[in-house]
């Protein structure tokens, strides 16, 4: 059984088909990367999967539920987590308050502290999270998706920002979840991606162009073609 | 520890004033807790969940009238009345909040504006009842809630105190917890929150909720503990009043509300003394406030010196 799966999905943006008849499944314990040009439907595909936006047609389950209609808290509840691409930290709280937040537990500090540590963030955890440096800040949206143990980690970009080293300790961190998360990665580093994906799912133009393990998705002509801009 | 402290202390502070103020200024102090109290309602909905509602005087008159009109029609004693006030607010906080929650921003500014005119017109469109913008003045018998006579000074101050006290360590409580806490997450970023799993529309409901049943409890005592029900009180100056307080005092911090309500209150009693244009020197200490303490002045403290501050 997959963990999530989508059929026939579809937005339209005003005469703009940003998502084009998506289906796919989502293995659990999987590493799931979802890849593609710019402005080819990737955030839009999982703003409807997270329920930020709602589809124009098609269905989405989740474990075996469906929950196209269901509200995005809901899915979130029921053990979604999606870290935003453009940071969106509560800036006028601290690191360690963002975290606890985030966890639904306002008040237990000690799990918020481990997570903040996980991510490498220990020494800012009383440090107002506006006043933190760019790529801290994109740690501390994906410690915010890691303290509410999700099953399914949706992370959007998480490593733009981050430098060489905060991405190898991104890496690593990803490998730890698995299998026990299931995450699902857009990503525009495709060095990230060939570390840590298990699979990887190619977006052009709203609709999906491949899917297949990292390696195959490499060599695919088609892939290279949307990517390059050459028939 | 320090929180504590410092809040116990405000406590103390205003019932010292009961034994030292003299009678006028006793008077001014008890009438500012109550008003403060409305303020600290209104705090929660704008200070804490950052809905900044432009029809508070509704829940204030819908208190007040509650009260009022259980009193003056129902026969209800004092006490019942103070219930009958507060059932009055809370259902009018839950129909209002279910329809004006549906609208954010401008929009909600613009719908929470305009329920409080629609409840404003119908105090007097029930004048026979209501006597309109003469209002009507309760008998000393039904003002002896709890064999308190507020007909009198003191009593009066202590019942204000007493009210203040209640609500302002309930709003400290509310600030600490986990709940506070979320709204303040839904103010700052309510798309986020969503996407945390919070269900926002029910968490403002709530919020909202309990900032109405606060300003009514604060429109009933206030009927009952001076001894006047008018519409006045529900026009639209009673709706911007409490955003002043609060802004004054500081927006999202418990001792703000107070402070912003004392503030205010003595500026317009000193500067009336001085001239007849006290408003223009009103409006000049406003203006400088929100030129070099745009935080209000407990937030400005919390700014500068104590980041602690709830």
């Amino acid at each position: 059984m997959s963990l999530l799966k989508t059929e026939g999905l579809t937005r339209h943006f005003s005469g703009l088909t940003a998502v084009d008849d998506v289906s796919l499944a989502i293995e659990p314990g999987e590493v799931r990367a979802l890849i593609g040009p710019n402005g080819a439907g990737k955030t839009t595909l999982v703003s409807l999967l997270c329920g930020r936006i709602e589809p124009s047609e098609g269905r989405i389950w989740f474990r075996d539920e469906e929950i196209t209609n269901w509200p995005a808290h809901r899915r979130i509840k029921a053990g979604m987590a999606y870290t935003f691409q453009i940071t969106s930290i509560f800036a006028r709280l601290s690191a360690l308050e963002n975290v606890s937040i985030a966890g639904r537990a306002v008040g237990r500090g000690a799990e918020a502290r481990q997570i903040l540590e996980r991510v490498g963030l220990g020494a800012e955890a009383d440090r107002l999270a506006g006043e933190m440096a760019y790529g801290h800040q994109r740690l501390l949206e994906i410690a915010m998706g890691l303290v509410q143990g999700p099953e399914l980690l949706i992370l959007d970009e998480p490593t733009q920002g981050l430098s060489d080293t905060e991405i190898e300790g991104f890496e690593a961190l990803v490998r730890e979840l698995t299998p026990a998360t299931t995450v699902l990665l857009i990503e525009h580093n495709m060095n990230v991606v060939m570390a840590v994906a298990d699979s990887v799912t190619v977006l052009d133009q709203g609709r999906v162009l491949a899917e297949g393990t990292p390696e195959t998705i490499r060599a695919d002509r088609s892939v290279q073609a949307a990517y390059l801009g050459s028939g | 520890m320090k929180v504590w402290g410092l809040h116990l202390a405000v406590l103390a502070l205003l019932a010292v004033g009961a034994v030292i103020l003299p009678d006028y200024h006793q008077g001014v102090v008890a009438r500012a807790m109550v008003l403060a109290v409305f303020a600290m309602g209104y705090n929660i909905a704008f200070g804490y969940t950052g809905l900044l509602s432009l029809g508070h005087a509704m829940f204030f008159a819908a208190g007040m009238y509650g009260m009022g009109m259980a009193v003056q029609h129902g026969g209800a004693s004092g006490a019942l009345g103070l219930l009958a006030g507060l059932i009055a607010a809370a259902g009018l906080a839950a129909i209002v909040g279910a329809l004006a929650l549906r609208a954010a921003g401008v929009a909600f500014m613009i719908v929470t504006l305009m329920f409080a005119q629609a409840i404003h017109l119908s105090i007097f469109l029930f004048g026979d009842w209501t006597r309109s913008d003469e209002g009507f003045v309760l008998q000393g018998a039904a003002r002896q809630p709890f064999g308190i006579d507020l007909t009198q000074a003191e009593p009066r101050y202590w019942a204000a105190f007493a009210l203040f006290a209640l609500v302002f360590l309930a709003t400290l409580l509310l600030a600490r917890s986990g709940f506070g806490r979320t709204l303040v997450a839904i103010r700052e970023n309510e798309a986020r929150a969503g996407m945390l799993g919070y269900d926002t529309f029910r968490l403002k409901w709530t919020a909202l909720l309990i900032s109405g049943v606060i300003s009514g409890a604060a429109g009933a005592c206030y009927g009952l503990f001076f001894g006047y029900v008018g519409a006045g009180f529900a026009s639209v100056q009673y709706s911007i009043l409490p955003l002043l307080w609060v802004l004054l005092g500081g927006a999202g911090t418990v001792i703000g509300p107070i402070i912003g309500t004392l503030f205010m209150t003595y500026l317009i009693d000193i500067a009336s003394g001085i001239t007849t244009a006290y408003m223009l020197i009103a409006g000049a200490a406003l203006l400088l406030l929100a030129l070099f303490a745009p935080q209000g002045l407990a937030g400005e403290i919390r700014r500068r010196f104590a980041g602690w501050l709830p």
